[in-house]
């Protein structure tokens, strides 16, 4: 009995000092190895692609951002702000530290609900039928941090935001039209737009 | 006598010959009402318990026997009875398998009377003068006692003769009438308890316990008494069990999930559900297919001493078949006349026969055969030829021949092995021609056995010797079995030919026949390491044997098939026993064992491939109340919940019985390669079961939506 | 180009990439597993660890390897989390609750990473990287281990001898997944995933608001995430999150990882036992099953007016990002599901009835398809002997598989593993459904609410870890029977298919003969696609008929 006790004993040691070393090597080397590499040769990517204003840092490309008039008094959010692209609905608000989908089920009433409410604000918002309003304009996205919407919601806005910016539609409907990101080596994934790098070229646009 | 069958019972003389021979397959009404008292004694938890499947439908009835009675309805109540048919159903498929068993056992108790036996005292010794008998029941007999069997006497136990020769009846077991005879030492010295000496006096030295004899033995495996489930089947039940375990599961959860959905179910339906799923079909027939099996080997005189044995053929990789009797036959015949130049064939042919009229041998008569099939020359009488002297074979001179005195026709006539024929020529003066050499030595290499035909004639006083030419005798192959051996490859089993041959004429025999390898001069040190040397390689050998040195071979063999005429120790060390004594039955025993397991693997699958049709029965069922939308997949278009869970226990139930037949007879087998036997047996059993609920689900549903309480 | 034309050339351009490394890593791994020799780092780790690496086991010492580091790593990894606070590196995180640790631990440990927190606001990056990420390299390692334990059994003869647990362990991690991650964790650097230790990095936006940008050693850690298919992401978000999977390409590139290691394994088995028809009997059933699983889910996806919700918003996309769309998310979706990898790029309780229920049932064939790495190679090897045991007998043979006899010992143990799961499964789902506190755990009502109860179950036991995410599982109850789920849900099995190993390694092979059962031909994988669909789908089928098929015929 003794015996065996120490024998599971001397095996679970055994087991733990492979553990440990397995966390000095794929724990600490490996990370520190992949972190300075990448520190070295990617650091742009490495740090999140962060888009700078001046040396201030104000985005990452690829973290969606919120484009809302100051919220009024009493609420956490505000209205969309006509004047931006606006990003897709998001469950978490672009809190990077809430990302996350909304998790509603394909046949929830709420959701559904939410989603005719959707599109008749965005068919409000942008001046135009409800019936062409894409379906990225009025679904959450997965991660709640989607930086992008499609090409037709993008187009679907440009008339709105020159109007409201008072520029003229053709050359914001060109801007788009740079951001067009088509799939990546022609065949993977969708073609989408970069709202965050769409308004930041806007924001250049006088 | 010959169980119940489709034929009634003709004899009723228990040593009728072909006693054992039963008609297997088919099945009438009689024998399921015979079986059906057996079939309810057997509800028995405590039997049941040994069948988990069927025990799960018992207990299942028994839970809904006691919901209908608290909640009586007519759908309850329909369930509740085609439950209990369902496990009356399986037990009646034992049964009727048991049955036959049965039958025949009672022929073979009839043999076994109350037998008193001659016990010699103590110290006696075969040949001792001074016998001092005693008479002692059979039962009280001791392993090594003597006992002296007289003409007219019953042998009392199993035993070797230890003196004397006699003729005995062995009828009772082998259902062969004619007397077979019995003689101290060698191979044919095993006598059988239960067995009658016809002639001569015998002593007998007892090799079997009392209760443990040979008949004894036959009994039990007959009555499936000493049945025990064998590997593969308690592996089967694993696998069964497993699956019965996880259709619980599924089921006893599936009523949390079911009252969040708002429809809660019943006992009755749950219950049914349980059994819809768990494998019944196989797992009722799994024991009968498996007693079947045993029958079908004693229906051809084989029996098998244990179901791990008949298993094991199946699985055989390499037969060890005897050259004589199972290749060729007993004998070796005249196969052609090889004149000399200057003789005609029918010259020859007309000498060979008359030196052979005189020979009695079976060699002697293939001659007279062959020269009055292929010639046309009558086979003559020995009071036919006028003052013909005919000489016999002798081991000395190694001739047979004939003297033929007549005036017309004065000459001698010698047919023989080809030395002494061509001394016997040269001793009269005459000189063999250089050509018999050749034609002599052709033959023994291809295999045969040549015999010279030599003639003396005296004409006018000169006296003329010559060779007239040669007989080939040769082994004759039995026909059909190089298709045989050629469906025994294709099955992937290797066959090696065994004879005392010396090897040329074992290769000539072995390319004939088509065996794949064949072992010369074979004595059983030989057969024993061949054995060792094929299983070394992870291979199962079959064997025959009869003789004492073949029981360790026998013994070694993973199916060592002990030929009734054989002695005790050779049928002590095989794991079957053929009655007939026939080695040809070792291919038969195969396809048994075969037959066997193919039966079980078809039946599981389609015991498995039926769930999917229940499934689309009773789910909808069960739920189309809460999910509208599950009515999809009611695509049988059943009438309604109650009728379409009763059609489907209903089927269920009915398809253990319209399966029983399959099960006793075992399901239709032709030698073909693996991968072509499994394609027919899953289109068949797989595709099948999965249509075949469908049809008959739907078939009992258009029935039973008449019954009133069922919509 | 067109949707339809794209989404079909990013399939193709995945098959053809996984052929393409089928062979070389087939064999790289087979000739790791068979190697006698030891590098000299890894004499160096065993004179460290004290073990010895040249003795070979029993099936039962192998176990109790696996056992043992199992154990110590559940305790370490609980620890870790619970003392995170006091460590380097926490980034403020507080220490995490007793369940969810627990939870987390077994989650991680079996190679299962299901997650009831949101790695953002829970883990620091220390526990992050030398907690969780060690687990994915070593907890997909042992699974690899106890397949070659397996596959031991069918090659060797009259022995009871199945390898060496240490050995097995050390070399896969650094002669396959070592090297494998650090190479594409640099290749997804280069295309976007950061890499850093920055802490909560707060910027005030374009539109002047405020965000706070987070930090982590995301991509080392991602790579083994794939290549492990542990599937545990550094964010709630996942693999939809964009510092996580930033682009289409690194969401090809991390398909692809995840797949990589299942599939090829078959050539490793085929390698091994000397017969590579053998090894790609196996890997055709896989195949097979995945393609028609990424032809049911994408169909159903792109069918949206099969739900409520897709019909009123034109096309399914809640819960999918918009850089991937339908067809790389549904390639996504089934591939991990298949492959109890659970990485998601898009969120299955989103999906229609029929993309949502297939991805369940993926879920519930037992992850063999190609199934996690090693774990999914010897799922499907059991359910072959399984395959064989039936269809053997129908040829009048007792059944063998690759040389060895199938009998009442080997059934006991394949019995005992197919039972296993779905038992966990089932009584799990049934508990949680009896309960009224964890039914109002669900987010969802009705068919769509237990089917968010069964993923999770069917996640758990099956060692997923994706989930119909509505499910708010982070209760005392559910982080217990959750992680007991995945703790006898991935242990249990190891125990028969090691046992089967031991049972298998003492026989003498059966030579093949022409009465043999033929199991590399094109019949015998329909027939083992068959046998996994049936023996699946009659264990579900009830439980699936009050979910998704309620929800999705109507």
């Amino acid at each position: 009995m003794a015996g065996s006790l120490a024998r599971t004993a001397r095996h679970h040691l055994a087991a733990l000092r492979m553990l440990v070393v397995f966390t000095v090597i794929t724990g600490l080397a490996y990370p520190l190895a992949v972190t300075g590499i990448a520190q070295l040769a990617f650091s742009h990517h490495a740090n999140g692609s962060v888009i700078r204003d001046g040396g201030r840092p104000v985005a990452s490309s690829l973290i969606g951002q919120k484009f809302n008039l100051p919220p009024p008094k009493g609420r956490t959010t505000g209205a969309p702000d006509p004047r931006w692209f606006q990003p897709r609905p998001s469950a978490g608000g672009y809190d990077p530290a809430k990302s996350g989908a909304s998790n509603l089920g394909p046949n929830n009433a709420g959701l559904a609900k939410a989603v005719t409410d959707r599109r008749a604000a965005v068919a409000a918002f942008d001046g135009v039928p409800p019936s062409s309003v894409p379906a990225d304009a009025i679904t959450a996205s997965g991660s709640g941090l989607d930086p992008d919407i499609s090409p037709a919601y993008a187009y679907e806005q440009v008339n709105r935001v020159a109007k409201a910016r008072a520029a003229p539609p053709s050359a914001v409907r060109k801007l788009v039209a740079d951001h067009v990101q088509g799939r990546t080596l022609g065949f993977l994934g969708q073609e989408h737009v970069n709202v965050v790098a769409l308004n930041r070229a806007l924001t250049a646009l006088k | 006598m010959p169980t119940a069958t489709a034929q009634p019972p003709v004899s009723k003389d228990p040593l009728a010959p072909n006693v054992h021979r039963v008609s297997g397959g088919l099945l009438d009404a009689r024998q399921l009402v015979t079986s059906f008292p057996d079939a309810l004694r057997k509800l028995d938890p405590r039997t049941m318990v040994r069948n988990p499947v069927m025990f799960v439908v018992e207990v299942g009835a028994v839970l809904t026997t006691l919901s209908a009675i608290k909640d009586p309805s007519v759908f309850a109540w329909v369930i509740t009875a085609w439950l209990w048919l369902t496990a009356v159903f399986a037990n009646l498929s034992e049964a009727v398998a048991e049955g036959r068993g049965k039958a025949q056992a009672e022929t073979l108790r009839r043999t076994k009377t109350d037998t008193m036996a001659r016990r010699l005292t103590d110290g006696w010794r075969p040949g001792a003068p001074g016998v001092v008998e005693e008479e002692v029941p059979a039962a009280g007999l001791r392993l090594g006692d003597h006992v002296v069997v007289e003409a007219g006497q019953i042998i009392p136990g199993d035993g070797d003769v230890v003196e004397g020769v006699a003729s005995v009846d062995e009828s009772a077991i082998t259902g062969e009438s004619a007397p077979v005879i019995r003689e101290s030492g060698g191979d044919r010295s095993a006598v059988t308890g239960g067995t009658k000496v016809l002639s001569d006096r015998i002593v007998v030295r007892i090799t079997s316990k009392p209760g443990e004899t040979f008949i004894d033995r036959m009994i039990a495996l007959v009555e499936g008494a000493a049945r025990q489930k064998t590997p593969n089947e308690i592996a089967l039940n694993i696998l069964l069990a497993s699956l019965t375990i996880i259709f619980m599961v599924a089921v006893v959860t599936l009523q949390p999930f079911a009252i969040f959905a708002g429809a809660e179910q019943s006992i009755v339906i749950l219950v049914a559900l349980v059994v819809a799923l768990i494998p019944t079909t196989i797992g009722a027939l799994l024991s009968a297919i498996g007693i079947a099996g045993m029958d079908r080997l004693v229906q051809r005189n084989v029996l098998a001493m244990s179901g791990r044995a008949v298993e094991a053929a199946g699985d055989v990789n390499t037969l060890l078949l005897d050259k004589t009797g199972t290749i060729t036959l007993g004998n070796r015949q005249a196969a052609e006349f090889l004149p000399v130049s200057g003789v005609e064939i029918e010259e020859l042919a007309d000498a060979a026969q008359l030196s052979s009229l005189a020979d009695e041998t079976p060699e002697g008569r293939s001659v007279v055969v062959l020269a009055k099939e292929r010639y046309a020359l009558r086979g003559r009488t020995e009071g036919e030829l006028a003052r013909a002297e005919f000489v016999p074979f002798t081991a000395q001179t190694r001739m047979s021949g004939v003297d033929l005195n007549s005036t017309e026709d004065n000459r001698s006539l010698r047919k023989g092995a080809a030395t002494a024929v061509m001394s016997w020529v040269r001793e009269h003066g005459g000189h063999p021609t250089e050509e018999v050499g050749p034609i002599v030595d052709g033959i023994s290499a291809s295999g045969g056995t040549p015999l010279v035909v030599g003639e003396v004639a005296w004409s006018e006083g000169a006296r003329t010797a010559r060779i007239l030419g040669v007989i080939h005798l040769k082994d004759v192959v039995k026909q059909g079995i190089r298709e045989r051996f050629d469906e025994l490859r294709r099955m992937g089993i290797k066959t090696v030919m065994i004879t005392g041959d010396n090897p040329l004429t074992a290769r000539a025999i072995a390319q004939e026949a088509g065996v794949d390898d064949f072992l010369a001069e074979a004595t059983p040190e030989d057969k024993m390491a061949l054995i060792k040397r094929e299983q070394s390689g992870g291979k199962l050998v079959a064997m025959t044997g009869d003789g004492t040195n073949d029981a360790p071979a026998l013994a070694q063999a993973d199916v060592g098939v002990a030929m009734n005429t054989g002695t005790s120790a050779a049928k002590e060390a095989g794991n079957m026993v053929d009655l007939d004594s026939n080695p040809t039955k070792l291919i038969e025993i195969v396809e048994i064992g075969k037959q066997l397991l193919i039966t079980r693997g078809a039946l599981t699958t389609f015991s498995i491939a039926n769930d999917v049709a229940k499934y689309f029965a009773i789910i909808p069922a069960m739920f189309a109340s809460v999910y509208p939308g599950l009515h999809r997949l009611n695509i049988m278009g059943l009438h309604s919940p109650t009728s379409a869970i009763s059609s489907a226990i209903i089927f269920n139930a009915l398809i253990i019985i319209a399966l029983i037949p399959l099960a006793l007879r075992g399901v239709r087998y032709r030698p073909s390669s693996a991968a072509a036997l499994l394609n027919r047996n899953i289109v068949l059993y797989g595709f099948g079961g999965l249509v075949l609920p469908f049809v008959g689900i739907k078939l009992i549903d258009l029935l039973i939506q008449f019954i009133p309480g069922l919509h | 180009m067109n949707d339809t034309l794209a989404g079909w050339l990013q399939i193709i351009a995945l098959v053809g990439a996984l052929a393409l490394t089928f062979r070389p890593l087939g064999d790289h791994m087979a000739h790791v597993l068979t190697s006698p020799r030891h590098w000299r780092v890894e004499r160096l780790i065993y004179r460290v660890a004290g073990v010895h690496a040249d003795a070979d086991q029993q099936w039962s010492a192998y176990l109790r390897g696996v056992l043992a580091f199992a154990a110590v790593s559940v305790l370490f990894l609980y620890a870790f989390q619970r003392l995170q606070n006091h460590l380097l590196l926490s980034i403020g995180m507080k220490p995490v609750a007793p369940d969810l640790a627990f939870n987390t631990a077994a989650s991680f440990v079996t190679n299962t990473n299901w997650q009831n927190y949101s790695g953002e606001s829970t883990m620091g990056h220390l526990v992050q990287m030398a907690g969780l990420a060690v687990q994915n390299f070593v907890s997909a390692a042992v699974g690899i281990a106890v397949v070659a334990a397996l596959i031991r059994g069918f090659t060797r003869k009259k022995t009871d001898r199945v390898g060496n647990f240490w050995a097995d362990l050390t070399r896969i991690v650094l002669r396959v997944l070592l090297p494998i991650s650090f190479v594409m964790a640099i290749v997804l650097v280069a295309s976007g995933v950061i890499e850093n230790f920055h802490g909560i990095q707060s910027i005030t936006t374009i539109a002047g608001d405020h965000q706070s940008i987070t930090g982590g050693p995301v991509a080392s850690q991602e790579a083994i995430k794939e290549l492990g298919t542990n599937g545990g992401g550094f964010y709630n978000a996942n693999s939809a999150h964009p510092f996580e999977n930033p682009n289409p390409f690194t969401n090809w590139l991390e398909i692809y990882l995840l797949l990589v290691i299942g599939f090829s394994l078959p050539r490793t088995f085929g390698t091994m036992v000397g017969d590579r028809r053998q090894g790609y009997a196996i890997v055709a059933v896989m195949a097979l099953i995945w393609a028609s699983s990424v032809a049911i889910v994408t169909a159903n996806e792109l069918h949206s007016v099969s739900s409520s919700v897709g019909h009123t918003a034109g096309g399914m996309m809640e819960g999918k990002e918009q850089r991937f769309g339908i067809w790389a998310s549904a390639l996504f979706a089934v591939s991990t599901t298949l492959t109890s990898c659970g990485a998601v790029n898009s969120f299955h309780d989103s999906y229609t009835p029929g993309g949502g229920g297939m991805t369940i049932f993926n879920m519930m064939l037992g992850e063999i398809a190609p199934g996690g790495t090693g774990s999914g190679l010897y799922g499907i090897l059991i359910l072959a002997v399984v395959a064989v045991f039936v269809a053997g007998l129908m040829v009048g043979r007792t059944p063998e598989y690759l040389g060895k006899k199938l009998g009442a010992r080997e059934m006991k143990f394949a019995s005992l593993y197919i039972l296993t799961t779905p038992a966990i499964v089932l009584v799990g789902s049934g508990i949680a459904m009896a309960l009224p506190g964890e039914r109002a755990a669900m987010l969802n009502s009705g068919a769509h609410g237990f089917s968010e109860v069964l993923y999770a179950f069917t996640s758990a036991a099956n060692n997923n870890g994706s989930a119909f995410a509505g499910l708010s599982a982070d209760t005392v109850w559910y982080n217990t029977a959750l992680g007991l789920a995945m703790i006898f849900g991935r242990f249990l099995p190891m125990v028969f298919v090691l046992a089967l190993a031991g049972s298998l390694a003492r026989q003498q092979p059966v030579p093949v003969t022409a009465g043999t059962l033929p199991t590399h031909r094109p019949q015998f994988v329909g027939l083992l696609a068959a046998v996994i669909l049936i023996v699946v789908g009659l264990t579900y089928f009830p439980a699936l008929a009050l979910g998704p098929l309620a929800e999705g015929l109507h």
